[in-house]
């Protein structure tokens, strides 16, 4: 994954509570082998006026009255969303998706559990901070065209055009993934020994857990 | 201090823990289906890597699946070639497969539990938010991404946060009429669903105890739609007796050993839990879900509620939003909402317990005129028992197609699906936006509330029926 350290972008608000995968990606799209392709598809039932049966992208209608069709928000890398963002399924497909459309943080009170850890080992930053900056978030981008944030992630925390700073937190461990682009994997295999060690332990403790049919 | 379920789960299951609290966690059982896992299966070839251990992973092809005319085979070429991605990664790295036309194949959530490879006491992962469902049995349980799929196939390990541990006592007596999955709805509709975000939830008290191994897999598997990760229940002789000669199960002297640590899986006296909510359901009727989030849920003898009367202004957006997709007015009584279409199945109530309560409701009537319903069981097993008790040949009467196992209409990502402005009585578990179908519109309640809604061709309160 890409490491992720500070970032200066546009934001584009979505001023909906309880967004769910199935909004983000729907299930349609999720029939890919490869983890691309995703990012046109990217919030779909809202972003088009049409359903995409046997259309490409290009043919279909964007609906002028969703954010991401604003002129005004193109190119923006950061998302303002409401509370419990990415709600509903497990799929991976959601920060793919996020991300090949050009998003790499997410400024929200609340996230749901599964979403928030799929986009952390992706590169993707969810940050989460008061329902009241939120609020201030969501009335000063509407009214200021080009209003950007600073997301830093080395200091942990956002900055906003006037100067304000709001601190967010992110867990140590997955701070420093972060900040150095590492995957769990790699990570994980440094303590093959001490796996084995756990897993012949547990092999004679509860051999039950080791059955096969 | 006492440990909760919770707490004597994660303790047993911590390979190595780093100074911020994140552990390196065992995996002792990972359920893998087509569609989050081919990208995990690349990676593992990319890097030049193996499994950790292969008979830890079970799969089975369930999302994409059609549920009739198998024999013709999968004719959307995208679903086909995830099936087919599957067959070759479980050939290649050598995983056990129940391949499509196995009799054994179905939702990889009821198949789990039907073959004994959930057992209490493991923790149990699998690529799909309802992996909770395994929790039921004593088990921590819980859906990861697709990274977290290929980290656990090559390292057998998941780097975890320990949750809090949250507990749901549902006090009284189940009333006739009312089953598990109201239940589930009930707890959701108090909690909301980011009200377990956090929290793994340990499901306790009477109603809990007297619900079977089917109705405790319905709640659970609903944890995630009240934000929870995983849901809890501990193990009594109602896990014991259900397990017993499963083919996956321990069996003589192990069996034995393993009923034994068994017993000690369940919260003790004096633990402390972050949350406790308790809600009595003795006076609990049907629910019926109005919008587009499973927390927009009322009982069948309400009405469809007024955004005007909701004080915070982004709630009140989220109901107008909802009321426009769903086509509802506020006020309107749910049991004057028609229906188009009804569908039993999924991996909230699929199993032979709903199907039999679906089928109740049905014997000797017909569904009303211009209704399409369909019934699609949860495994090629559970179909096979149905059949054997004749509950196909009840659906059939009464004019319900009879299918194949799969997950079907629940997410609508094989032939399944809504058509937009549809609307349909489901057991399924989100009733979210496009969710059975683009523009389809989603009413989550109980197999018996289904049934009778696809009778009446409208909703109706099964206890008067």
């Amino acid at each position: 994954m890409d490491a992720f350290e500070k970032l200066t972008a546009l934001v584009i608000p979505l001023d909906r509570m309880n967004v769910d995968t199935d909004a983000i990606i729907p299930k349609q799209y999720l029939k890919a082998i490869g983890r691309a392709g995703f990012g046109a598809n990217l919030f779909d039932n809202w972003r088009y006026l049409d359903a995409g049966d046997g259309r490409t992208d290009a043919e279909r209608r964007p609906n002028p009255d969703f954010v991401l069709n604003k002129p005004r928000y193109r190119g923006a890398q950061i998302l303002l969303a409401r509370a419990n963002f990415g709600c509903g399924s497990s799929r991976e497909h959601a920060p793919w998706a996020l991300l090949e459309y050009g998003i790499r943080a997410i400024i929200a009170p609340s996230f749901a559990d599964i979403f928030f850890n799929n986009s952390l080992k992706n590169g993707l930053l969810p940050v989460i901070v008061p329902d009241a900056v939120v609020d201030r978030l969501f009335r000063d981008v509407e009214a200021n065209p080009g209003y950007a944030l600073t997301v830093d992630l080395v200091s942990e925390t956002v900055v906003l055009p006037d100067g304000t700073r709001v601190p967010f937190q992110i867990d140590p461990f997955r701070r420093e993934c972060l900040l150095r682009g590492l995957d769990d994997v790699g990570w994980t295999l440094q303590y093959e020994a001490q796996i084995k060690q756990y897993e012949e332990r547990r092999r004679a403790e509860a051999p039950w857990l080791f059955v096969a049919e | 201090m006492g440990k909760t379920l919770y707490d004597k789960l994660w303790d047993s299951h911590v390979v190595r823990e780093l100074p911020d609290g994140t552990c390196l966690l065992y995996i002792d059982r990972h359920l893998v289906h087509e569609v989050t896992s081919p990208q995990a299966f690349a990676g593992l070839r990319a890097a030049g890597r193996r499994l950790w251990r292969r008979d830890a992973n079970l799969a089975v092809a369930d999302h994409n699946v059609p549920t009739k005319d198998r024999a013709l085979g999968i004719r959307d070429d995208t679903s086909r070639v995830q099936v087919e991605t599957l067959d070759r990664n479980c050939a290649d790295f050598g995983v056990t497969l129940f391949a499509m036309n196995d009799p054994r194949q179905g939702i990889v959530h009821v198949v789990g539990p039907e073959q004994g490879a959930t057992l209490p006491g493991m923790t149990i992962v699998c690529g799909d938010s309802h992996t909770s469902t395994h929790g039921a049995f004593g088990a921590l349980a819980h859906g990861i991404g697709t990274s977290e799929v290929e980290q656990v196939l090559a390292t057998q390990c998941l780097l975890q946060k320990r949750a809090k541990p949250m507990r749901v006592r549902l006090e009284g007596q189940v009333p006739d009429g009312v089953t598990a999955k109201d239940l589930a709805l009930a707890v959701i509709g108090r909690i909301g669903t980011a009200g377990g975000t956090g929290h793994a939830i340990e499901f306790a008290g009477p109603a809990v105890r007297a619900l079977s191994m089917e109705g405790r897999m319905t709640l659970c598997n609903m944890a995630i739609e009240a934000g929870a990760r995983a849901g809890l229940v501990a193990v009594d002789e109602t896990t014991l007796t259900y397990l017993a000669n499963r083919p996956f199960a321990p069996r003589g002297a192990l069996w034995e050993r393993a009923v034994a640590a068994w017993r000690d899986l369940h919260s003790d006296e004096d633990a402390v839990f972050a949350r406790e909510v308790t809600i009595d359901v003795a006076a609990l009727s049907p629910q019926v879900t109005w919008g587009t989030s499973p927390e927009m849920v009322v009982g069948i003898t309400g009405r469809v509620p007024d955004p005007a009367a909701e004080p915070d202004a982004a709630r009140r957006a989220a109901m107008t939003a909802a009321l426009a997709y769903m086509d509802l007015k506020p006020g309107t009584p749910m049991v004057d909402v028609p229906i188009d279409v009804v569908f039993i199945g999924s991996c909230t109530n699929a199993r032979l317990e709903d199907l039999r309560a679906a089928a109740r409701m049905v014997q000797g009537r017909r569904i009303a005129a211009g209704v399409r319903a369909l019934v699609v069981p949860g495994s090629g097993l559970v179909k096979k028992a149905a059949e054997a008790e004749g509950l196909d040949r009840v659906f059939v009467a009464a004019g319900f197609e009879w299918r194949d196992a799969g997950c079907s209409m629940c997410l609508a990502m094989n032939a399944d699906r809504l058509e937009a402005g549809e609307r349909c009585a489901s057991t399924s578990n989100r009733n979210f936006e496009g969710r059975q179908g683009v523009g389809g519109r989603t009413h989550l309640v109980s197999p018996a509330m289904a049934a009778a809604a696809a009778v009446a061709g409208h909703f109706v309160d099964v206890r008067g029926w």
